[in-house]
């Protein structure tokens, strides 16, 4: 299962690796990275694989969120499905 | 890999602009329940709900916490409970009212309708006895919606039933007026009731639809209207509709998804995807604010009629492609408590029941969550009936008053339903009386539209 992870808010030090130690603890791969300063925001993007994950998607996903409260950011982990029925035909 | 702006997009419509699913609800049909014994009827109801709905509030919070979607209610509708008190002549309806109601809480779901009848051309065994039952019903639960259908494009409009709905509707808020009246804000009086209505008050499954079943009802404006906001004032209203639409298939294709996984999970069949713009009390999700963001001043003044249309048919049109079953209401609701810009709208005078009923002709519903005085009289909320009702038979449309008389208050007064029922100051009323009219009683016959074959 394939899902994409967001992180928006104030750029800073130690996010990237923030957001790939709960992936590396969670069995989690990080499959792509992108990232862009959009108006001020930082934003990036990561596409994961969670096939051989250790925890369920919603621990994961609230453990990412905890982690963006943390660090000041709104970090959110979201089934892909999710972006290709709204953005693909 | 996604397109990034694609991603920040639907996170933003999320994050800020109140994106989500309003509803994901459960038809049941309840036809298999009926029994003369009205105890053993409510008993087989009991059962066959809390069965079938077991899972329901659970899944859906799973999809919604996987998909990052958020899931604002999950609900239930049912088989009219008129049809099951016909074939129980002595059985009290509110036993199934409240049955209804411990079902709700016993699954938890936040609403459950389906205290209905469909009356368009006259009574059946039960139809009386449960509209007269009403009130009570609704003041002595507190998940059950009500609704009753008065008129159709192909039977006319049943005036015998809209000249009971008036006392009615005032005696549901009278029996709750300690409680902001709010009995009146679960009864809904139809023309044109769809039969697979996923959205309250005036849900309920009807007797066409299969056993059980999922719909979802989407939701938006706030993403409408941010996406309006990036347009220029002068671009044309060609461009406006188009962006609309595009929204619009954006927002329905996350309905569909949403009721897709929905109905794997559970499995039961996936009913519909109803397109509608639903607002909520909160600051920008508001579909008054949309009309003003096409260039109105505020929500009510000349121009709203036609704003509104096209608003109407953009969302339909962009929701269509996205959906593969389409149904429900579909459209632009226009529930004035329940819709930011439209309280400030009537607190700044701009809005009035009059420009209201004319937006009814070209939106999805009708005059909704409209707080009127509460010395409004039954016949004057009867002819209010009548004219919605007139409006949608004439225009094969779905039409719909839900009114709530402010019973002990007076004008300047807010009722505060909390929630996503909002707050809304009292609209006057003319108090011209309809009274002769509405006495008369009898059929309004079916209007030329009605004969298509």
């Amino acid at each position: 299962m394939e899902a994409v992870i967001t992180v928006v808010g104030q750029d800073k030090v130690g996010i990237l690796a923030a957001v790939c130690t709960v992936c590396a603890g969670a069995n989690v791969n990080v499959e792509e990275v992108t990232q862009r300063i959009l108006r001020n925001t930082f934003a990036m993007i990561m596409l994961v694989d969670l096939s051989r994950a250790s925890i369920d998607f919603t621990a994961f996903a609230e453990a990412l969120r905890q982690k963006g409260e943390e660090l000041g950011v709104d970090i959110r982990c979201t089934r892909q499905e999710m972006y290709d029925a709204m953005h693909r035909i | 890999m996604l397109n990034t702006n694609d991603i920040l997009e639907t996170i933003r419509m999320i994050s800020d602009e109140h994106l989500d699913v309003r509803t994901v609800t459960m038809g049941i049909s309840l036809l298999d329940c009926a029994d003369p014994d009205g105890k053993q009827a409510c008993e087989k109801i009991y059962r066959k709900i809390t069965e079938k709905a077991r899972d329901l509030v659970r899944t859906a919070e799973e999809i919604s916490s996987a998909y990052g979607m958020p899931i604002v209610n999950k609900r239930i509708s049912v088989t009219p409970i008129a049809m099951l008190l016909a074939s129980a002549p002595d059985a009290d309806p509110v036993w199934y009212a409240k049955t209804l109601d411990a079902a709700a809480k016993a699954v938890g779901v936040n609403f459950i309708g389906g205290y209905s009848a469909l009356v368009h051309k006259g009574f059946s065994a039960g139809d009386e006895r449960l509209i007269r039952s009403i009130p009570e019903a609704l003041a002595s639960t507190e998940f059950v919606c009500s609704s009753v259908n008065v008129g159709s494009t192909k039977s006319g409009i049943n005036m015998d039933a809209v000249r009971m709905m008036g006392p009615v509707v005032r005696e549901a808020a009278e029996r709750t007026r300690d409680a902001m009246c709010a009995g009146a804000a679960k009864l809904v009086v139809f023309c044109n009731a769809p039969e697979d209505n996923p959205f309250m008050a005036g849900a309920f499954h009807g007797p066409g639809e299969p056993d059980c079943v999922i719909h979802v009802g989407v939701s938006g404006p706030g993403a409408v209207r941010a996406a309006l906001a990036q347009l220029p004032r002068d671009a044309s209203l060609d461009a406006v509709a188009e962006l609309i639409k595009r929204t619009a298939f954006k927002i329905t294709r996350m309905g569909q998804l949403v009721g897709q996984l929905a109905s794997q999970k559970l499995g039961v069949p996936f009913g519909i995807v109803d397109l509608s713009l639903a607002p909520t009390p909160a600051p920008g999700d508001s579909v008054a604010n949309i009309l003003e963001e096409i260039g109105l001043e505020s929500c009510g003044c000349c121009g709203t009629t036609a704003a509104l249309a096209m608003l109407n048919d953009a969302v339909k049109k962009g929701g269509v492609m996205a959906s593969n079953h389409v149904g429900g209401l579909s459209g632009a609701f226009i529930p004035v408590s329940e819709d930011d810009g439209m309280i400030r709208a009537v607190e700044k005078g701009s809005l009035s029941i009059e420009k209201l009923e004319a937006m009814t002709a070209v939106c999805s519903v009708g005059i909704d969550m409209v707080v009127i005085p509460g010395d409004t009289s039954a016949a004057v909320i009867s002819a209010l009936i009548a004219d919605e009702a007139a409006i949608g038979m004439v225009n094969s449309k779905t039409t719909a008053v839900r009114v709530i008389p402010a019973i002990g208050c007076k004008e300047g007064d807010v009722l505060d339903f909390g929630g996503l029922l909002g707050y809304a100051p009292i609209l006057p009323v003319s108090a011209f009386s309809p009274s002769v009219f509405v006495a008369r009683g009898g059929r309004i016959p079916a209007p030329l539209q009605a004969l298509k074959n």
